[in-house]
């Protein structure tokens, strides 16, 4: 690798090739050696037997695990499901966060930065005790039942609220609405508000306009917001291990028990691999349809 | 002048719904946290209503419980530590990105945004298999090398944005004034970059001090204060406790967060 300074003729010396390596080293050793070589251990891992003997030792390469992954339809129902809630849950998210955001965008006037800030605070807030509250929002003892008894709506406490797909499913979406606001809201930011004036004298309704104009001009903010809450939603499994249950696990549940209870690596390795590969795909077509850099520029 | 302006104002229709369904998503958004606020000043272990009184006894006992306080202490430890490394690191990619060609940019662009894509569990699962054919113990270490490695594309993105808003020609200006690259760094880029590095570092504290998917995997017995708040769940009586101390964090977070906004728009 060489440095270049852009100014300078060929042949010169870049005098800021020693800074360069200096620059280089350190993150390229802590990527390469915590981020990159623990991937390619996963992936090694995946292919043993079993796991006996030294980790580093040599074995006799099998693809056992990835046939064991593949032959159950556990498996493949299971990243069937969890691909399934985080559609619907990226869906809902987005879809809840498209007024908001149209609202921030055309509506709210002076008072957008200060509105903006009021969205995110929830979003900073831990993201565990957000997981928390909604634990004691649905319990049998929690806040929905024990108004509803106090109210007279209901007799017996309602168990059915909690750890099942439905929590995770309102959990995570809930999470998620803030975030889903800002891609959409930086792709409605580039729209020029003279095109609404524009639509409005050529007698366009104000659906219409929604339609034809601003949801179409701001269609890569949509995608954007869609795919930034899928692919992180795919391989959640903290959600579904606090308001999950057993009625709610996805995948990443599987992998985490297959690395504690079930102690099972070489397999819970092929299935991380399946995650992983999978997530990059998801990312690839995702930055097919939408080009991030374009969202941003103005 | 009056009749320049159109009777009818077509631009504005829909307003009052669109304001109320605003509204509304912001009350949804800040109930949970309340309701966690209303639980940790609950004179009872459960939030039955009609609420029976309230007290700081949660508040109070939290200073009591050794466990608890050592739990908050490893996390400041952990955020502290991984924030300073992330924050130097995403600086000097920050640097190299801004500020260089060189073969291997892209990939360097890539791996650094890759922990944003990877799956938490998928890379907790290989950090771990990794600490264990190195022999490396389990510890708040290797939960702060998860999370320098978590906070990377952060840090780095708010330094960039940062570094790409100056133009290099003050660089070269300070060099052509016989200033040695090193000195154009510390004397030049890196005071330009600073509000963006103190908020990149506030942003990797956050980004740590409330992680739980790595650290339940990489903590072992060293519990951050998110693992020790999982193992206590199933005891019914500690979580008002754990609830206060939660809020307590939360309210510490923000402030700490809105500092870090305000550095950044400086």
């Amino acid at each position: 690798m060489t440095a270049s300074a852009d100014s300078r003729p060929a042949g010169t010396a870049d005098p800021r090739r020693s800074s360069f390596r200096f620059l280089l080293s350190p993150p390229a050793i802590v990527l390469s050696l915590f981020l990159v070589l623990p991937v390619l251990l996963m992936v090694v891992v995946s292919f043993r037997p079993d796991l006996s003997g030294n980790l580093l030792g040599s074995f006799a390469p099998t693809i056992k695990q990835y046939q064991q992954a593949f032959a159950g339809a556990g498996y493949w129902r299971s990243l069937g499901i969890s691909a399934l809630t985080a559609l619907g849950v990226a869906a809902i998210a987005t879809t809840l966060a498209y007024p908001i955001a149209y609202f921030l965008a055309f509506r709210a006037g002076k008072r957008a930065a200060l509105y903006l800030i009021l969205l995110l605070v929830p979003f900073w807030t831990s993201y565990l005790l957000r997981v928390m509250a909604w634990k004691l929002m649905l319990g049998e003892g929690g806040v929905i039942n024990s108004v509803l008894l106090w109210t007279g709506a209901i007799s017996q406490p309602l168990d059915a609220l909690l750890y099942n797909r439905g929590a995770v499913v309102v959990t995570l979406v809930y999470v998620w609405i803030p975030f889903a606001a800002l891609p959409i809201l930086a792709g409605l930011g580039r729209i020029d508000i003279r095109l609404h004036d524009a639509a409005a004298d050529l007698y366009a309704s104000p659906w219409q306009q929604l339609r034809r104009v601003t949801l179409p001009l701001s269609l890569p903010g949509v995608v954007a917001a869609f795919f930034m809450v899928f692919i992180p939603t795919v391989g959640e499994y903290v959600t579904p291990l606090f308001v999950g249950g057993t009625g709610g696990s996805m995948y990443g549940n599987i992998i985490q028990d297959f690395f504690t209870r079930a102690a099972n690596w070489p397999l819970g390795s092929a299935l991380s691999v399946i995650m992983l590969s999978a997530t990059l795909g998801l990312v690839i077509v995702g930055l097919r349809i939408v080009d991030p850099r374009r969202l941003l520029a103005r | 002048m009056a009749t320049l302006v159109p009777a009818v104002r077509p631009r504005r229709h829909g307003l009052p719904a669109l304001r109320g369904y605003f509204w509304l998503m912001v009350a949804l958004l800040y109930l949970p946290i309340a309701i966690l606020f209303v639980f940790s000043i609950n004179a009872n272990t459960t939030l039955a209503f009609p609420l029976k009184g309230w007290t700081l006894d949660w508040y109070a006992k939290l200073f009591a419980t050794p466990q608890l306080l050592d739990a908050v202490r490893r996390s400041v430890i952990v955020a502290v530590s991984s924030s300073i490394v992330a924050t130097a690191l995403g600086t000097m990619v920050a640097i190299l990105l801004s500020r260089f060609n060189f073969r291997g940019r892209d990939a360097l662009t890539g791996l650094a945004m890759l922990p944003l894509i990877v799956p938490y569990v998928v890379l907790a699962v290989a950090l771990l298999i990794l600490f264990h054919a190195l022999g490396i113990p389990l510890s708040i270490a290797t939960v702060a090398i998860a999370h320098v490695v978590v906070a990377l594309p952060y840090t780095t993105l708010i330094v960039l944005a940062r570094l790409i808003g100056f133009d290099a020609q003050l660089e070269e200006a300070a060099m052509d004034l016989g200033a040695t690259y090193p000195a154009t760094l510390r004397l030049v880029v890196l005071p330009i970059a600073a509000p963006a590095i103190i908020s990149a570092a506030i942003t990797a504290f956050t980004v740590s001090f409330d992680e739980f998917a790595l650290a339940l995997f990489l903590a072992g017995g060293d519990q951050t204060f998110p693992v020790y708040l999982y193992g206590q769940l199933r005891y019914a009586t500690t979580l008002p406790v754990l609830i206060a101390t939660a809020v307590l964090l939360m309210a510490a977070t923000l402030v700490l967060l809105v500092v870090a906004e305000r550095v950044r728009r400086r």
